[in-house]
């Protein structure tokens, strides 16, 4: 189930997920089509996918849009402009970012197995 | 008394606008300023026009652009404490807050100047009020430097009132148009400015006066 955030619930998984070894995906895009429907548009995407990372201190800010930051060892994992979770998934954190017309925009996604 | 103020800021330019033309009055009547800027902005979007920096030398061009932004006001200590830009509201607030307890401890500061925390836009800019807030919050109240705030959140003099401290740093429009050029990654001088010096009167009334928010604790 596709749910609006809820922070609380997004900072437990945040605080189980830290100080061990999980798998990212992170992503952004602003859709192939960007350029196409608007010429001034800049069309960009970019994804990495089962990269394993640690983090010390994970949270969620913000009044929605979302934002996430986790703490690594020797850098930062950063996302704005979340909107959406994964209720049904608990093991996991999938979160999104959806657009006005739903498209997806942004997403950030960590579990303790390979995606 | 001889004034002693801390400023601390996220991010280099934070200073430029905003609080420039009041730094570099206060250093001419003898203050002696520290100046903490707390990332060294590297997740900017600008990269100069036509783009001159890269996310590998974009930290080093700001800090360049930062210790030449101080030299204009005057500012006699600078310190860059080496966060990451964009990360001040996820990290550690034990860590922040000993960071900014340290320097209260070594400065002594008679004036602390941040931005008014929830009323400054930018979630470093937000995070930053705080952590000072919450740092000079704990310290006895008799030992409590009156903190200065920068806010320009839309509607913000709706929840906070009019600011209560004003400067009028005319005289000092040559120092502040310096800072300002000086983070040349950042803004296009000839487009804030255009080719007027600090004598133009459109300048002088547009920047010529820098607002402040006393801090009000419990
Ligand atoms: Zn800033």
């Amino acid at each position: 189930m596709i749910q609006p955030i809820q922070p609380a619930e997004i900072q437990r998984r945040l605080d189980s997920l830290k100080d061990q070894d999980v798998y990212i995906h992170l992503e952004m895009t602003t859709g192939a089509y960007a350029a196409h429907m608007d010429a001034s548009k800049h069309p960009a995407a970019t994804f990495i996918t089962n990269a394993v990372i640690q983090y010390s201190h994970g949270s969620i800010s913000g009044n929605g849009p979302f934002r996430v930051g986790l703490k690594m060892n020797h850098g930062w994992v950063y996302s704005e402009g979340l909107t959406h979770y994964v209720e049904s998934e608990p093991e996991r954190l999938i979160l999104a970012g959806h657009d006005q017309q739903g498209k997806l925009v942004v997403s950030l996604q960590l579990s303790r197995e390979p995606f | 008394m001889e004034q002693r103020i801390l400023v601390v800021l996220p991010h280099p330019d934070d200073e430029a606008f905003g609080l420039s033309g009041t730094l570099a009055q206060l250093i001419d009547q003898g203050a002696y300023v520290t100046y903490a800027c707390l990332t060294l902005g590297e997740m900017a979007r600008n990269m100069g026009t036509p783009p001159f920096a890269s996310r590998v030398t974009l930290p080093q061009i700001r800090r360049k652009e930062l210790e030449e932004s101080c030299a204009a006001i005057g500012i006699q200590d600078l310190r860059m404490l080496g966060f990451h830009d964009k990360t001040i509201e996820f990290e550690d607030k034990v860590l922040l807050d000993e960071h900014i307890n340290a320097l209260i401890e070594e400065v002594r500061p008679t004036l602390v100047v941040t931005f008014y925390p929830g009323y400054s836009v930018h979630p470093d800019h937000d995070a930053t009020g705080e952590a000072v807030v919450r740092t000079v919050g704990r310290l006895p109240k008799a030992e409590r430097p009156p903190v200065y705030c920068m806010a320009f959140s839309r509607n913000h003099e709706q929840a906070i009132g009019k600011p209560d401290i004003s400067f009028d740093v005319r005289n000092y429009l040559k120092n502040k148009m310096d800072s300002i050029k000086a983070h040349r990654s950042q803004f296009q001088a000839g487009e804030i400015l255009g080719d007027k010096d600090h004598t133009d009167t459109e300048l002088l009334e547009r920047f010529g006066t820098e607002r402040f928010w006393t801090y009000k604790f419990d």
